[in-house]
């Protein structure tokens, strides 16, 4: 017999509930992601998607557990979290518009390691996206939706992260552009090994780069498993893949 | 004409004091969209330590530096005392804060040093440096001008090759992604309070050792209207529009006393507040400022 050696939890929340002042909008969720794993979540408007990163960055009301490589983050601010090792490209990006696209990436660079070359982390991100490149000098206001993604996302790595959280990274773009990013985040995950925890209403999008999902309802984990079994499921099917 | 140009060159001196002034307070709105009403009285208190320092020994200039370190040390602490515990998304207790400072330092200074003017020692040499169509123009009106633009170059420096500045920067522009990289959103906007102080208190002792003026605890009073005339005339958040707003007011309250007899000297602060309120009536943020942009 055979023992699968279970893979090592980059995080782990047991419990974990958040509220904002008198509302509680997450029950007490269990879910994990390990180290080098896509895991999305998924669910309707309002079920508590964003309400759970904004919970683990530590920027809400947070109850129960959260352990980061072991060391529990809940009650941290978010600075602290973040200096731990987790990156969070918020809805609506995140970006400083008044920057520029150059100083939002030097700023994304805030808590990068020491080992860290600034320049040459800007220089991959240049290469990602010849775009960025060209509007290095603009302010990331000016830019579109598409090349401001890119930028939330760029810019989250150059503190070179342990876990990349992403809320709704599709929410809108254009299809193309929104194709774009997922192999991006694929890529990302396949060649250096980022681990993603990845909220999204494009339920199928999600799914094809993911390798595990939990579906959200009201603040509480109704179905969870395998990306592959949850593409087959037929609720979900019914209700977030509309066939 | 030479009257006119004499009216010019005193007006861009004092806007230029006007200006220092107005980019303190740009300083705090633009990190935080709050009016600091206590930054004249702030700077109007490191001029007088200076002053003190100054009559304790101290060569002029040490005392201006120390007095700026001071300022900005007294600053942090305020900022950490009485503005961090409050809500920064609710305006008015901040408010009020900011007015009972106004009020608290100004009582304070009076105290110690009474209500009355001292003679502020000279910062700059006396003297005419040259003429231009047989108006004067003096050492201090030339170093004034010169220091504030030289100020506000180091400023801008500062905040966008600094590893401190940019975070400043980060969080004036997002506050919640500012903390999402990690930035400390408290310390930092300590950072702000204090530069500010320090900058406001360089203004201050420019502004009062002119040779024409003296320093007196209400001095700041209507420097700090038109300081945010200034500010609002420039953009609340734009530096070099506070630069523009300070040398704008500056002019036009000089040309308002001169051509305008018939508005009494008691009403001159009145100016500066109708000309903020025809310019915020047309032009809401200013010549220089960033129009609030939301999406629905």
């Amino acid at each position: 017999m055979t023992t699968v050696r279970p893979a090592e939890p980059v995080l782990e929340a047991k419990g974990l509930k958040a509220s904002y002042g008198p509302i509680q909008v997450i029950h007490g969720i269990d879910f994990v992601v390990n180290q080098g794993e896509v895991v999305v979540i998924l669910g309707a408007n309002g079920a508590g998607k964003t309400t759970t990163l904004r919970a683990i960055s530590g920027m809400i009301d947070t109850g129960g557990s959260v352990k980061l490589n072991g060391e529990e983050i809940v009650g941290k601010n978010s600075a602290d979290v973040v200096r731990r090792g987790v990156a969070h490209v918020p809805q609506g990006r995140g970006t400083f518009p008044e920057l520029t696209v150059e100083e939002n990436l030097r700023v994304g660079a805030y808590v990068a390691p020491k080992s860290a070359n600034l320049e040459e982390d800007m220089q991959y991100w240049y290469d990602q996206y010849p775009v960025l490149y060209e509007r290095r000098e603009q302010t990331a206001g000016s830019l579109s939706g598409g090349e401001q993604q890119m930028l939330a996302v760029s810019r989250a790595l150059m503190s070179h992260p342990k876990l990349l959280l992403l809320d709704e990274p599709s929410l809108g773009l254009a299809p193309l552009i929104v194709e774009g990013l997922f192999e991006q985040f694929a890529k990302l995950n396949k060649e250096r090994g980022m681990t993603l925890l990845v909220v999204e209403q494009n339920a199928h999008l999600a799914l094809g780069i993911a390798n595990r999902g939990y579906v959200l309802e009201s603040g509480e984990i109704a179905i969870s498993g395998e990306a592959s079994e949850l593409m087959n499921n037929d609720a979900i099917r019914k209700a977030y893949l509309g066939v | 004409m030479q009257l006119f140009l004499q009216r010019v060159i005193d007006g861009l001196t004092n806007g230029s004091a006007y200006a220092l002034v107005a980019v303190a307070l740009v300083l705090i709105f633009k990190a935080t969209t709050l009016i600091n009403f206590a930054q004249g009285e702030q700077a109007m208190l490191g001029a007088f330590f200076a002053l003190q320092l100054w009559m304790w020994g101290v060569p002029m200039w040490g005392a201006v530096i120390i007095s700026m370190i001071l300022s900005a040390l007294l600053a942090a602490l305020i900022e950490r005392t009485l503005i961090r515990p409050f809500d920064p998304s609710d305006h008015l207790p901040l408010v009020i804060v900011t007015l009972g400072l106004f009020l608290g330092i100004n009582a304070l200074a009076g105290l110690i040093w009474r209500f009355d003017p001292w003679r502020f020692p000279e910062l700059f040499p006396s003297g005419v440096a040259f003429s231009i169509g047989g108006a004067n123009v003096t050492w201090y009106a030339v170093c004034t001008v010169l220091s504030a633009i030289v100020i506000l170059g180091s400023l801008q420096l500062l905040l966008s090759r600094t590893k401190i500045g940019l975070a400043f920067r980060a969080v004036s522009s997002n506050l919640e992604s500012s903390q999402l990289v990690g930035i400390r959103v408290g310390p930092t906007l300590q950072f702000g309070w204090a530069l500010a102080a320090a900058v406001g208190t360089l203004g201050a002792s420019i502004y009062v050792a002119n040779p024409v003026l003296s320093i007196e605890p209400t001095v700041m009073l209507t420097v700090l209207v038109f300081a945010a005339s200034a500010a609002a005339l420039g953009g609340l958040d734009s530096l070099w529009g506070a630069l523009a707003g300070g040398l704008g007011i500056g002019f036009i309250q000089s040309l308002l006393v001169q051509y305008a007899p018939f508005i009494p000297t008691e009403l001159s602060l009145l100016t500066a507040v109708v000309v903020l309120l025809v310019v915020l009536f047309f032009r809401p943020a200013g010549f220089f400022g960033t129009a609030a942009v939301e999406r629905v």
